[in-house]
């Protein structure tokens, strides 16, 4: 093979093998031991992802990246610490590991330290997709190309993103604990403007081929036509029709309250709440991340596996998401949600799924006699953690609702609302099914109908 | 580094690049925490590699990897160009950039005590001060301590000549006490929430910062909260604390005035601007007494926007934002100047590490200081409310309408701080507020303070900010509107 050719073959990126991976863990592992480490743990993360960015109806950017992170934890004498490099070669990986160790030894004995865990066994999850995989940068130019044209055609401007990508994560331990998981993600979102206003769409999947960018364009598009002569409503109470990405923003933020860390250290909305109603009856949630609708990893930051773990069922919060640490000063088991060790936030749950109901967002329009449809919600942010009020506003597509028809947009609000109130005041759910938003990581929610919803300003369009 | 640099732009001209820059970065970051006494996170990272941008067929590629070799780093430009070359498939119009100088430089950010040359027992030890003394108040039940430094070497070589090299010491310092009590969660902050104050310093940084001695006041008030008054709801006088109006300004004028909002380019992730081109040189922004820029040079001060060349090789300005109230400038970069008629760009492109690509950023979005003591400021209000230490943010899509909320307030009354009032907030129209303006404090009151989150971009890049400001007084303000319900 010519210079050139051999060149031209090694610009094709892959993700290491397991086998790659395994052989680098037992290197650092091996690093440790002969550093004095009595226990060695090691993550390897790695990232090889394209993004295609646009607007004004063209590409303005277009990057790629691809990177692997080697982080290595070490314990001796009872005190733990963290090391991360992307460097490969042998005396960075022994660096590393030295300072590991240096640095634990900086530091008083930490007096629960558990030792780290055995291996486990694990439940498989295919979320590795070629077709994701193979993606090419020309292949995103075109999917963008096409929504472009349609925007031009409308008399309209579109921005976006094409993403497609691969990652992989593995644990390793000095006690023979070994997990790999790699999966893909494709992601297209749109803004489609039509002066003054836009509206959005947005899907995100494993596999590129569950996703179909020129009719989340085509949505965006009648939306934002709808958008583009809004009225000026009064800020008040309303009954709100939130679509899945919307609800997803706002709910998101309960994520870390249902952690058993937070609720130890007081910090969680969920404080003297355990086992009361809450919630409607008719709100349930889980953590999955078996569910068809997840992505992510079977095992948590220490390598244990993960559970599935009810939330809260009928409105009342059951049970709290542990990481090992948690589970012992707790007397309970952990249910493998636990951070990268150390930290100090222990756990959370990352893959809610609600339950949702039977109606379409098409019923729940027809049900309304005065409300608003919300497309997205904006910049949220705690007003108040124990009540969990949040504050944000809408964005892209607010729609008045009158006599069971949408019948004109209007300008955005600000909203500052308590999650807990919302989730007592659901009138009506849709099936629920994945979503992706821009506050919150992606989730499993359903679209809902909810009375009551306090608006308290109006912006300017 | 440089071999690799120039390697990488090679490449990029062989395979058809017009234009190439290349950066090498190297980042170590270190990060210190305690909660409750105990100690939280202790975690050292580093990451080094290279991002290669191109422009072939007049559209933008970038490319980065990790594998610094020469193969790697060929490989990496090669991808660049073959990405670039699809963005013109989809292209609007060819990138015309603006002129600029080549420059062989190094620059240093100023510094006298490397944190990471410090002893890490005498950081933690610290930390654990800090955090005990916020224990001994009755009533505190969660206590959080946190020290956090950064090392950012950068090698900028391009295809017009440039060759230069930067370093950065970064420090960032906080205490935070959390009362739990009844039906309410209070807290707060020194000398800043969501991670302290942070500046493109050394380890002197956390030494004048004293969180130490500052530890039982604030542990005091999280405690004291639970029993204050309730903000009032009301339209009245509102006096910001420097460390808010630093946030304030960072919401309502640096995200406006960024020239990539302002065209589009944002429209779908962090949003657009009401700050239309036909807007320069024309909007009443604020009263007289309202003069903002933008200051990425040194003499400015160590703020997290502070350098001596931005990410594309343009030597660092400051800009005159808002002049005598009058809106006089965006910030911009080389595609992007030519667009508001400026013969360079302002030296606004930054980038969060080596795999992501420049983008306009906040450079230090400052306030210049007025003529006020703020004995006299607060002597000379009959009847308002100061506001400090942020609690919550939120702005609309567009930059108009925002919300915010503090830690804690105070009432003014007869010209004498009065009652602690909790859970204050206030909201607005950006110009409404800007223009409501009637009192800075001077020089004396005046901080830089350090913004060290600001997420902008896709995929999503995380910078640091500098924002300027002393205490300043605001008339015929919404204040109470988040906690309206209580």
């Amino acid at each position: 093979m010519s210079a050139t050719a051999k060149m031209r073959a090694s610009e094709k990126a892959a993700l290491c093998s397991e086998k790659q991976l395994r052989n680098i863990a037992q290197t650092v592992i091996r690093l440790g031991k002969a550093a004095g480490a009595e226990e060695t743990e090691v993550h390897l993360d790695e990232t090889l992802d394209a993004l295609t960015r646009f607007a004004n109806n063209g590409i303005h950017q277009n990057v790629a990246e691809h990177g692997l992170t080697i982080s290595v934890r070490t314990v001796l004498d009872g005190k733990t610490a963290r090391v991360s490099t992307n460097k490969l070669d042998q005396d960075s990986l022994r660096s590393a590991v030295e300072s590991s160790l240096s640095l634990a030894a900086s530091q008083p004995k930490a007096p629960h330290l558990l030792p780290m865990p055995g291996g486990q066994k694990y439940k498989r999850v295919k979320r590795y997709m070629r077709a994701t995989a193979e993606l090419t940068p020309e292949d995103r130019a075109h999917a963008v190309r096409k929504a472009c044209d349609l925007a031009v055609k409308e008399g309209q401007v579109a921005a976006g993103i094409f993403v497609s990508g691969q990652m992989q994560s593995a644990i390793a331990n000095s006690r023979g604990l070994f997990a790999a998981h790699r999966q893909t993600r494709a992601e297209f979102s749109i803004t489609m403007q039509q002066d003054p206003a836009a509206s959005w769409a947005k899907g995100n999947a494993a596999d590129v081929r569950e996703l179909d960018p020129l009719a989340l364009a085509k949505r965006a598009s009648a939306k934002a036509k709808l958008a583009a002569s809004a009225v000026e409503l009064a800020p008040q109470k309303y009954t709100v029709i939130l679509e899945p990405a919307a609800v997803l923003d706002l709910v998101g933020f309960l994520f870390y309250d249902f952690a058993a860390t937070a609720v130890e250290d007081k910090r969680s909305c969920l404080n003297d709440r355990m086992g009361k109603p809450l919630f409607g009856k008719n709100i349930s949630l889980m953590d999955d991340v078996y569910h068809p609708g997840q992505l992510g990893a079977p095992f948590d930051g220490e390598g244990v596996p993960r559970q599935r773990v009810v939330l809260a069922d009928n409105g009342v919060p059951r049970n709290l998401v542990y990481g090992r640490a948690a589970a012992r000063r707790a007397g309970k088991k952990p249910t493998g949600h636990g951070f990268t060790l150390p930290n100090e936030y222990g756990e959370a749950p990352m893959n809610l799924v609600f339950a949702g109901g039977k109606a379409s967002l098409d019923e729940m329009i027809a049900s309304t006699e005065h409300g608003l449809l919300v497309t997205r919600l904006w910049y949220i942010r705690e007003v108040d953690p124990y009540e969990k009020v949040m504050t944000g506003m809408t964005r892209d597509g607010l729609f008045r609702v009158e006599k069971g028809k949408v019948t004109t947009a209007a300008r955005n609000f600000r909203f500052n609302q308590s999650v807990l109130e919302m989730l007592r005041n659901v009138e009506m759910m849709s099936p629920s099914a994945r979503a992706a938003g821009e506050e919150s990581f992606e989730m499993v929610v359903p679209a809902m109908k909810i009375k009551g919803f306090q608006f308290t300003e109006v912006t300017k369009f | 580094m440089w071999d690799l640099a120039a390697h990488s732009l090679d490449i990029a001209k062989l395979r058809g690049a017009s234009y190439a820059d290349a950066r090498v970065m190297h980042l170590r970051q270190r990060d210190l925490t305690t909660k409750n006494g105990a100690v939280g996170t202790l975690a050292q990272s580093e990451s080094i590699g290279i991002g290669v941008r191109v422009l072939a067929n007049g559209a933008w590629g970038f490319a980065s990897t990790d594998r610094l070799t020469k193969d790697g780093v060929a490989a990496c430009a090669a991808e660049a160009v073959k990405i670039a070359k699809a963005s013109a498939l989809a292209k609007r119009n060819d990138v015309v950039m603006a002129p600029e100088d080549a420059y062989v430089d190094s620059w240093q950010s100023p510094f006298q005590k490397d944190p990471f040359e410090m002893p890490l027992e005498t950081q933690l030890d610290l930390l654990l001060k800090a955090d005990k003394e916020m224990r001994r108040v009755k009533g505190v039940t969660l206590t959080e301590t946190d020290l956090q430094f950064r090392k950012i070497d950068s090698w900028f070589a391009s295809s017009i000549g440039s060759r230069i090299h930067q370093r950065k010491v970064i420090s960032g310092c906080g205490i935070v006490a959390t009362s739990y009590q009844g039906d309410e969660i209070q807290k707060r902050s020194y000398p800043n929430s969501f991670g302290g104050q942070h500046a493109l310093r050394g380890y002197e940084l956390v030494e004048e910062t004293d969180l130490v001695k500052h530890a039982p006041r604030i542990a005091e008030e999280a405690v004291a909260l639970h029993s204050a008054a309730q903000c009032p709801r009301k339209n009245g006088t509102l006096i910001l604390g420097g460390s808010q109006l630093g946030l304030q300004i960072h919401e309502s004028v640096g995200h406006p005035i960024e020239l990539d909002r302002v065209l589009g380019q944002e429209a779908n992730f962090a949003g657009t601007s009401f700050l239309t081109l036909d807007k320069l040189n024309k909007l009443k922004y604020g009263t007289e007494l309202v003069n903002v820029v933008a200051d990425a040079r040194p003499e400015h001060g160590p703020g997290l926007g502070t350098f001596a060349y931005d990410d594309e090789g343009v030597p660092a300005q400051c800009t005159d934002i808002i002049k005598d109230g009058e809106f006089r400038g965006y910030l911009s970069n080389r595609e992007t100047a030519h667009l508001v008629g400026l013969a360079r760009s302002s030296g606004t492109m930054r980038t969060e590490s080596w795999n992501r690509l420049p983008i306009i950023r906040m450079t230090n979005i400052s306030l210049k200081a007025g003529t006020w003591r703020e004995p006299d400021l607060i002597a000379y209000t009959d009847d308002g409310i100061w506001m400090d230490t942020n609690r919550s943010w939120s702005i609309d899509d567009r930059r108009y309408q925002f919300q915010f909320s503090t830690e804690i307030a105070w009432e003014i009354k007869g010209g004498k701080k009065a009652r602690m009032l909790k859970n204050p907030s206030y909201s607005g129209i950006t110009t409404e507020f800007w223009n409501s303006c009637d009192a800075i404090c001077s020089k004396d009151y005046w901080t830089l303070w350090g913004t060290p989150n600001c997420g902008k971009g896709q995929p999503m890049q995380t910078m640091g900010t500098g924002h300027g400001a002393s205490p300043a007084r605001f008339r015929n303000v919404n204040i109470g509107t988040a906690f309206g319900g209580k």
